[in-house]
């Protein structure tokens, strides 16, 4: 791995928190837009290693997401007054733990839904990770310590700049390290032909789990972030429909592309408030839009050189 | 390979990008419009509850203006939508605030989303006015969050009391989407109080927002043999379920909440909606001049009918008019001081009082669909 790419790392680290600690005099509307764009990245990128690179379709990855926001905002708010002082009192140790205490926890549901469905193929996946996405939302429904229907109130608002930039170049870079590592080719593999990779002494079962339980992770903490920017869960907001939002954003980017999937993530996220000001016509323009880029871009937004046309 | 530094490129032209969008707005003068924000469900699965708000916003937005504004300043409403889906208030809200630098708020109808938005409103100090968000809930926020309806507390205290006192029932049987807060805090207190007055709950089926099909809890209800069903929830299931219960071959009296009031209902549910009861803040048949008044404007405007969140949104407006006129300037703790000194505003929906929670304090009218039209009933007051 050139050490070229970890610089860029460090190098995006350092901007978002530049940029991070002049947050004041920036347009609250436009942080809370540009930080749902670095969530998006996130919730994208980390889909991307399971439904683009590897190959299999999850429908659940808010079911993921939900549970890094539930457990993370759990631990700031109802523990939060007594862990603060632990950590001297510093929001920045706290809340990053948080964080991954939620994608750890979102990860091991990964890791609980992946082992016995992995076996799965293609639409029977799907399926199952649908079916979880949905307990996991009635689940929190139904559990009246996180607030049940009527949602978890008083989050505090602890996400910034730094922490969605930060976690969206993380969760970039993890992938993508991770996909040109040499163990990493074997997601490309399992995802060209589960036979032939198995043929070659390649495990793919342990190879979706991976990526699931990786993908799950990065899904948590995005939620964590998310938790910790609206200050408010509503299980509702994990529905489906959220769901496919990200598969979409995969799609669209073109499955298994870096740049693609984040720029669509970019994008998808962006248009929705220019459109916000039309009504009723935002939901049709959407779709439209949609539709329209499915026909002219089938392989994807944003796959380079742009001018040529690709295989999918 | 290649790609990676591209995309971390990309990265940074958003971060420059978000830095690049700092605008402020040039101050106030004196012709410049009073700004004040409206987000409502203009769309997705409540647009009927949020069209028919914005629709009384508008109507008394036009009256200031046509009496010359206030302060002497012509007022704008910015309406956004939050497309009934959560996530999406925070957003509007702080657009709205930031961007928009609104004085006040007017905001979702439905309790869920009012809580998403109302912490930003608290944070900005403005002021806040919900037309029908009935979950206690919000108002707890913050000493700038308002609202003209009544809350779930008493919607349910009254039901219950309704449906002991003047039904007779004695056994009720609770239908109950777990998805809306709105539906589990009307059941809560329906109980609560059901119980108290000696009452006992035979069954409580669940079923979740946006299922089409309720006949497995329906037919559970049944077998429990109940005298009354209370089934609190919004008028697309109320009117599904109100379809399938009379399907089912149940005539027991349903009760619902003030989610029931849409023209809608009875498109769902045709003749099975007759004899379904719920309480509203505001009654078409009202006797009440100044209701009288705003149906008659609302029609002719319109050209049909208002509903409860209508004249509530029309209500809301006014009162925040009210608290400007009074307050003398646009000042956010200002407005909030007049709005909670609010004590005999003469609104469409009845004479509000203010309390020191923050709710309006009034009565519930009950209503019963007769021959596809909502007729009313009764006043209770809890």
């Amino acid at each position: 791995m050139p050490p070229k790419s970890q610089l860029w790392l460090l190098a995006t680290l350092v901007v978002a928190g530049i940029v991070s600690a002049f947050s004041g005099r920036i347009d609250p509307y436009f942080l809370d837009v540009t930080m749902g764009v670095g969530i998006a990245v996130t919730l994208a990128a980390s889909l991307n290693l399971i439904n683009g690179f590897t190959g299999q379709f999850s429908l659940g990855h808010a079911g993921f997401m939900a549970v890094g926001a539930y457990s993370s905002a759990v631990i700031t708010t109802n523990f939060g007054p007594k862990l603060l002082p632990l950590v001297g009192g510093q929001v920045w140790i706290l809340f990053p733990l948080s964080l991954v205490v939620g994608g750890l926890l979102a990860a091991l549901a990964g890791l609980a839904v992946g082992a016995p469905s992995l076996r799965l193929k293609g639409d029977y996946l799907a399926i199952v990770t649908l079916g979880f996405g949905e307990i996991i939302k009635v689940i929190f429904q139904n559990v009246d310590a996180v607030g049940g229907a009527r949602g978890l109130v008083g989050i505090p608002n602890y996400t910034n700049l730094f922490w969605t930039f930060g976690v969206a170049a993380v969760t970039v870079y993890v992938v993508w390290a991770l996909l040109n590592s040499t163990y990493g080719r074997g997601f490309l593999a399992v995802a060209d032909d589960e036979v032939a990779a198995e043929a070659m002494g390649l495990n793919p079962t342990r190879y979706k789990i991976t990526a699931f339980v990786v993908g799950s992770f990065f899904a948590g903490v995005a939620g964590g972030l998310y938790a910790h920017l609206k200050g408010y869960l509503n299980p509702g907001g994990f529905d489906f429909n959220k769901s496919i939002e990200i598969v979409v954003m995969v799609i669209l980017g073109g499955m298994g592309r870096h740049v693609g999937v984040i720029l669509a993530a970019i994008l998808l996220t962006a248009v929705q408030e220019p459109l916000r000001q039309l009504g009723d016509w935002r939901m049709i323009l959407y779709s439209l839009l949609l539709i329209v880029l499915m026909i002219t871009r089938p392989q994807g937004l944003f796959v380079w050189p742009l001018w040529k046309k690709k295989q999918a | 390979m290649k790609l990676f530094p591209r995309t971390l490129a990309l990265l940074f032209l958003l971060i420059a990008l978000a830095s690049g969008g700092c605008k402020r707005a040039a101050a106030p003068g004196a012709t410049t419009p009073i700004r004040i924000g409206e987000f409502s469900s203009l769309t997705g699965r409540e647009a009927g509850l949020g069209q028919y708000t914005h629709m009384g916003v508008l109507l008394a937005l036009e009256e200031l203006n046509a009496a010359g504004g206030l302060l002497g300043r012509p007022v704008e409403v910015i309406a956004e939508d939050t497309q009934s889906k959560a996530g999406e208030s925070v957003i509007a809200t702080r657009k709205l605030v930031s961007r928009d630098h609104v004085i006040a708020l007017i905001g979702e109808g439905a309790s869920g989303r009012c809580l998403e938005g109302a912490p930003i409103a608290q944070d900005g100090h403005v002021p806040l006015v919900t037309p029908s968000a009935t979950n206690p809930k919000v108002t707890e926020i913050g000493d700038y969050i308002f609202r003209v309806c009544f809350t779930d507390p008493f919607q349910g205290t009254v039901m219950a009391k309704f449906a002991r006192d003047s039904l007779k029932a004695h056994r009720v049987a609770l239908l109950v989407d777990v998805g809306a807060s709105y539906s589990v805090g009307l059941a809560e207190f329906f109980k609560e109080r059901f119980k108290a007055d000696g009452g006992v709950i035979v069954a409580e089926q669940k079923f979740a927002g946006g299922d089409k099909d309720f006949r497995a809890q329906l037919t559970a209800i049944k077998a429990a043999n109940p005298d009354a069903i209370f089934a609190p929830c919004y008028y697309g299931e109320a009117g599904l379920i109100l379809f399938q219960a009379r399907q089912l071959g149940i005539t027991l009296p349903i009760l619902g909440g003030d989610g029931y009031e849409a023209p809608e209902l009875i498109e769902v549910a045709g003749a099975a909606a007759e004899g379904a009861y719920f309480p509203v803040h505001f009654s078409l048949e009202s006797t009440d001049a100044r209701s009288r008044d705003f149906v008659q404007k609302f029609t002719a405007h319109y050209q049909k009918p208002p509903t409860g969140v209508s004249a509530l949104g029309y209500d809301a407006m006014m009162l925040l008019a009210d608290a400007i006129r009074r307050a003398g300037t646009t000042d956010g703790p200002a407005i909030r001081d007049a709005l909670a000194a609010t004590h005999d505003f003469d609104g469409v929906t009845g004479r509000i009082a203010i309390d020191v929670a923050r709710n309006a304090r009034k009565s519930a009218s009950i209503i019963q669909v007769r021959k596809g039209r909502f007729q009313f009933v009764e006043t209770v007051a809890p």
